[in-house]
């Protein structure tokens, strides 16, 4: 594997606290060495990426997309949604079990793992935590955690009953990684197609309210302590893509009892609301849902007071026929791969402070975290060699036609986004680059 | 598609050309849309919306074809854009929709590009009743000038609409029309079929849960509108009512309305349940318009018709 030098750029890791001019040199898929500018003078590399102007930070981790193989290759593949992953800054991925079939054995899991799917980024999976999520029988943990699990989830769904649910706590505890809740009381949602309020009655559409995703993140805290207390464990809690301020209060409030919760946004979640449906945009049908601007601005307090530990896209991707139904039929999710940095920089960096870094930490460093990623989510030295580098200040827009997924299901085509990748490196292999595209500053 | 396309200056073409069409010789109004060809496309049952669109199509002198949900391609699964495209391959000009999808309409004029009349969308919708409703009342009420559409034409109007508002696309064009014309708008209902997100349908829509205190607001001889609807069993989806009690507190009856406005209009969009929404007695009884309504219906749909298709003096608006 060839070398390569990063110059002139802007390091910023979060997990060494540095956030300064730094050059790099990656070798053999590692960091190799990180220098004062000017350090590596004279040094000899087949590549040097000049980075004067431009952010060098860990390659981002997303630990919520659906890459829909096997199954559903029409809608995207594994090497496609890599290669928007790639397109979006992103070197980890975590792949959600709901391909067809789902992924819920070894033999499933290490298929989908498997190099000749073609990841051009690091393809990490967490599988199902029920047979066929079906939510009634707990998969193999310890075998599919041997083949690579790095948690369990029956995402789309979620996992209703108590005790099946704490069953998969304890189970997951025992080998230290997360259950992936997605938290939903299905019993609440027949019918439903966006988030329950005016918008929703004013458009004749049947609302998924609040309550269906607090109960349900209520019980599970409550099953958290009660594992804790019942049986010395400390179990793992993961809740995904949090939408509503009741859930984001009530996760709070778990962290400050010290429960090992953690929680994801998505970006769609903290830029829009459920206005956005306007005369039934199917590419703004998602679940959960977009909700009301109280929610929203829930979501950017929640990451900004460190509540919420990172950013996940949930990216979905749908064929255009399947989202050009009526609204009630057409599929839920968007993609996403490509517009998060984008989204992130320009919502909460320029329109709510949060410093870079900040964002570096909610996208890298603690999603690598949550699923155990060892040596990702960092550039200290002799981590992997997995690298973004962006161009903080341009701002652009999203064209969907010129998307690396295989679908175009996105509410931002047109969208304004701040920050534009220039290169990806994973394992020390380029595996996006941007530099021939560059577009005037503003 | 939605009322809320619809400026009051363009309610107010409508209404006028209603009139106008009305007072046509039957050989004139035939000729307007002489050869035109018009689909209508039910996904499902209607008596009244459907008869009336077709009879005032055909009074135009259009050519219409109804396809159904059942026995057409539908059954087969063939999606709402590619039975679209198929109608307008044959030559529709203009697709007429009933749909039990909120937002089926934008997909069809999206997918088509044709006019497409919104005939009722799931729990959205139903423009030309709205507008037929209006017309009803424009005719029955006092003191209104039914040739001067704007603003103030239904000021001083109180219109107690009652029943099940969640499930109505009834209740939702007409509270999102009537107060635009100047009309105070009382929603009425139990909280399972009337949530308190109704109040976002606008300015001049309330909520009084109380039916005989919302009528007694309608009781100004001449002044009040007691609209009733049918609850839309179809659409329940589990919620399970007391009909016993829903009944007792919402039911229009003899009794109730003499006691609380012996005056109001009433109104009802059909189909009626005789004994549970409304008694027969006020279903016939002298306040009823229920019938006019769809007299009305029929002649405010030629109008809508004409407009689609740019004739009768509407410049080729597509709706």
């Amino acid at each position: 594997m060839s070398d390569i030098l990063i110059l002139n750029g802007r390091l910023v890791d979060p997990a060494s606290g540095v956030d300064a001019e730094r050059d790099l040199l990656l070798r053999d898929g590692r960091v190799a060495a990180v220098e004062m500018p000017g350090g590596f003078r004279g040094a000899k590399t087949k590549e040097t990426i000049d980075a004067a102007g431009l952010v060098v930070a860990p390659g981002l981790v997303d630990v919520h997309v659906h890459l829909r193989e096997p199954g559903q290759t029409y809608k995207e593949s594994i090497a496609t949604g890599t290669a928007a992953a790639a397109a979006g800054g992103f070197t980890s991925v975590v792949a959600m079990p709901n391909t067809v079939p789902v992924n819920d054995s070894a033999a499933k899991l290490e298929w989908m793992l498997d190099a000749a799917r073609g990841a051009c980024v690091n393809l990490f999976a967490m599988p199902a935590a029920t047979f066929g999520s079906m939510g009634e029988e707990i998969t193999d943990f310890h075998e599919l955690r041997r083949a690579g699990a790095v948690g369990f989830t029956d995402d789309g769904k979620p996992v209703l009953h108590d005790r099946v649910m704490r069953e998969a706590l304890v189970a997951a505890a025992g080998i230290g990684v997360p259950v992936s809740q997605h938290a939903e009381d299905t019993r609440l949602t027949g019918g439903c197609s966006m988030n329950a309020g005016p918008v929703a009655f004013r458009l004749g559409l049947r609302g998924m309210t609040v309550d269906a995703e607090a109960r349900i993140v209520e019980r599970d805290i409550r099953l958290l302590k009660d594992i804790e207390e019942s049986e010395g464990l400390r179990a793992h809690l993961h809740v995904q893509h949090v939408s509503t301020a009741r859930a984001m209060s009530l996760i709070r409030a778990a962290k400050a009892e010290g429960l090992h919760v953690t929680c994801e946004v998505a970006p769609h979640h903290f830029t829009l609301t459920d206005e956005a449906v306007g005369d039934y945009d199917t590419n703004a049908k998602m679940n959960p849902p977009l909700r009301a601007e109280t929610d929203r601005l829930a979501m950017i307090a929640g990451l900004m007071d460190g509540t919420v530990d990172c950013i996940a896209t949930d990216h979905a991707p749908h064929a255009l026929f399947e989202k050009e139904q009526e609204f009630e039929r057409a599929p839920n999710g968007i993609t996403g791969l490509e517009t998060a940095l984008g989204l992130a920089l320009r919502v909460l960096h320029r329109g709510h402070g949060m410093t870079i870094s900040r964002v570096m930490e909610l996208m890298s460093v603690q999603p690598a975290g949550i699923v155990s990623l060892e040596g990702r989510g960092t550039l200290k030295i002799g981590s992997f060699a997995d690298v973004v580098v962006f161009d903080p200040s341009v701002e652009w827009r999203f064209d969907a036609k010129k998307t690396r997924s295989k679908s175009r299901n996105t509410p931002f085509d047109g969208a304004g986004m701040v920050g534009r990748v220039v290169a990806t490196i994973c394992e020390g292999r380029v595996v996006y680059r941007n530099d021939v595209e560059q577009p005037a500053k503003s | 598609m939605t009322v809320g396309d619809l400026s009051i200056a363009e309610v107010a073409a409508i209404l006028a050309a209603t009139d106008r069409i009305e007072q046509m010789a039957s050989a004139e109004r035939a000729r307007m849309l002489a050869g035109r060809r018009i689909a209508l496309l039910f996904y499902e049952s209607s008596t009244r919306t459907r008869t009336s669109f077709e009879l005032a199509a055909k009074q135009l002198g259009a050519i219409t074809t109804l396809v159904s949900d059942k026995s057409s391609s539908i059954e087969k699964g063939e999606s709402l854009k590619d039975t679209g495209l198929t109608l307008r391959a044959l030559g529709a000009e203009c697709i007429i929709l009933r749909h039990p999808n909120s937002g089926a309409p934008y997909l069809l004029a999206t997918a088509t590009g044709l006019p497409v009349l919104n005939a009722g969308d799931g729990m959205h919708e139903h423009p030309s009743q709205a507008l037929l409703d209006l017309r009803t009342m424009l005719a029955r009420l006092d003191g209104v000038n039914a040739h001067r559409v704007d603003e103030k034409t239904l000021a001083g109007v109180t219109v107690v609409i009652t029943g099940d508002i969640l499930h109505s696309r009834v209740a939702r064009s007409n509270a999102m029309l009537l107060p635009r014309l100047g009309a105070k708008v009382l929603l009425c209902g139990p909280k399972e079929l009337l949530p308190e997100d109704a109040l976002g349908l606008g300015a001049g829509v309330e909520i009084e849960r109380d039916f005989d205190k919302a009528l007694k607001q309608a009781s100004a001889r001449g002044r009040g509108v007691a609209m009733m609807l049918r609850i839309q069993r179809e659409r329940l989806a589990g919620l399970e009512l007391d009909l016993g009690d829903y009944v007792a507190r919402y039911q229009l009856n003899e009794e109730r309305l003499i006691a609380c406005a012996p005056h109001a209009l009433v109104m009802h969009p059909g189909p009626m349940v005789r004994g549970l929404e409304i008694s027969g007695e006020v279903a016939d009884g002298p306040n009823s318009a229920i019938e006019e309504q769809v007299r009305h219906g029929l002649a405010v749909r030629t109008a809508l018709l004409a407009r689609a298709l740019g004739v009768g003096g509407f410049e080729s608006v597509t709706v």
